[in-house]
């Protein structure tokens, strides 16, 4: 019961965000008094408690966590030019847009990348994690970490957690040794390998474009093409999705950042077409 | 809806597993390998849980391969078979316990005998001449009931497998297009295909 939730901290003095004075930010801090009444921050609206009563599920989750939203496009498939990482950019609670310009692809290192689908606070920073395993695997070996060693790092990073509300879709790419890879790692614990990956609310709206007209011996500009193609159809279907398309190329020296496409332009670009 | 199955016959054991890896509607994979050789006359055909299944059938894996390593002997399929089996007892009352399906194929080469064991999440084993797992099982055991024998030879045994894909094509409603098919016999473990 969400009254039941609430009550757990009636005990417990509540503090407006607006009525601590700006004073005591400066001076000393003085850790027995920041502890001796606890305190935890609400959301600053009218109605605290009903907004978080729209965020959870009293009925699903007993423990009243906030549903995390997943509404998001992310794709990424291999050719003949390297791999095309191709990511909408909005970010939605419910039918509220939070934002249009998130950075959903996270640059690992110069020569890895992952793509962000599901919670954005575990995507980034699982994947800053696996970052610093790689550096440090980098130190090591006195070699550059294979991006099937990099997947399995994040997939054996987030293994423990399964079942503990981690929520996290995500694609690991680079080109290695072996040549240009395309993992699949999510908080479930699989990990997949393939040539052609879509994540995301707008997966499959993605698919049906990347799958038509997908070959691999598209040429570089084609391929970018499909992607920036493949992203805007699933934005133009899927509520979820939407803002800019971000377009990474993986080639054998690292990955090259192309563009942000915004979708509003674009759609006016293929309205003639 | 993942499909796996295993026959005995006179001195070699043929498995096979469907190829797609799926999360909810969308196919993400379709040439995935549910399988993990244990040593070089085992193998393990495995199914359930997505991330379980590689971690619990990686983890076998290694210890029958250490096993090997540090005896100087490979595991026999019976061995085998009873040290998963007793892994999957112990996770059952644990915080979180895997939930895998499993198929263990082997050919002794102690006693020139092939084996297949059904195992499953609860850590119930049983010995059997032939097995399936999944919705496939339903429709795929009454097939194996009716035409298997001990003595099969592997012209037979890819008949029978053939028979069994063929009534999931026409019958089951989730369209398993490929599978991966393999062989364990005392030259080790090999695909084939049918």
């Amino acid at each position: 019961m969400m009254d039941a939730f609430v009550n757990r901290f009636k005990e417990t003095p509540t503090f407006w965000a607006d009525e601590i004075s700006m004073l005591d930010g400066f001076g000393s801090y003085d850790a027995v008094k920041e502890f001796s009444q606890p305190v935890f921050e609400i959301p600053a609206v009218q109605n605290p408690v009903k907004f978080l009563k729209d965020c959870t599920d009293e009925n699903s989750d007993s423990e009243c966590r906030i549903k995390i939203e997943h509404g998001t496009t992310t794709l990424a498939f291999k050719f003949q030019g390297g791999i095309i990482v191709a990511v909408d950019s909005r970010a939605s609670a419910g039918s509220y847009i939070a934002s249009q310009t998130v950075k959903k692809v996270i640059e690992i290192n110069p020569y890895l990348l992952g793509t962000m689908a599901g919670g954005a606070a575990d995507c980034q920073y699982w994947q800053r994690q696996l970052g610093r395993h790689c550096r440090l695997y980098e130190l090591r070996n006195k070699e550059r970490i294979s991006v099937a060693a990099a997947s399995k790092l994040l997939a054996n990073m987030v293994y423990p957690y399964k079942r503990m509300g981690i929520s996290m879709g995500t694609m690991v790419t680079g080109w290695d040794k072996t040549g240009p890879n395309l993992f699949y790692v999510d908080s479930d614990g699989s990990r997949y390998k393939n040539d052609v990956f879509s994540v995301g609310s707008g997966s499959t709206f993605a698919y049906g474009v990347l799958d038509s007209g997908l070959d691999y011996e598209l040429s570089t500009n084609d391929a970018i093409e499909l992607g920036r193609r493949s992203i805007y159809q699933a934005t133009y279907r899927d509520a979820a999705s939407g803002g800019s398309v971000r377009i990474y190329h993986v080639k054998e020296q690292g990955w090259e950042f192309i563009g942000l496409y915004d979708v509003g332009k674009l759609h006016w670009e293929y309205c003639g077409l | 809806m993942e499909f796996l199955i295993g026959i005995t016959g006179k001195d070699f054991v043929l498995t096979a597993a469907d190829t797609s890896a799926a999360r909810s509607i969308t196919v993400m994979k379709s040439n995935e390998d549910k399988s993990c050789d244990l040593n070089k006359h085992n193998i393990m055909l495995y199914s359930g849980e997505s991330g379980d299944t590689v971690n619990f059938a990686e983890y076998i894996q290694r210890n029958v391969r250490l096993y090997g390593i540090r005896n100087g002997i490979e595991l026999t399929p019976k061995a085998a078979a009873t040290f998963t089996r007793k892994e999957l007892a112990t996770s059952l009352r644990s915080r979180h316990p895997y939930s895998v399906f499993l198929l263990i194929a082997g050919y002794d080469i102690t006693t020139s005998k092939p084996h297949l064991y059904w195992i499953d999440y609860l850590g119930s084993s049983a010995e059997v001449p032939f097995a399936a797992h999944g919705y496939g099982a339903y429709y795929c055991l009454s097939i194996l009931d009716r035409y298997h024998h001990p003595n099969l030879t592997l012209d037979e045994a890819k008949d029978l497998i053939k028979k069994c894909i063929n009534e999931l094509k026409s019958r089951f409603i989730v369209n398993l297009f490929d599978f991966k098919i393999k062989v364990t016999d005392q030259d080790g473990i090999r695909e084939i295909t049918i």
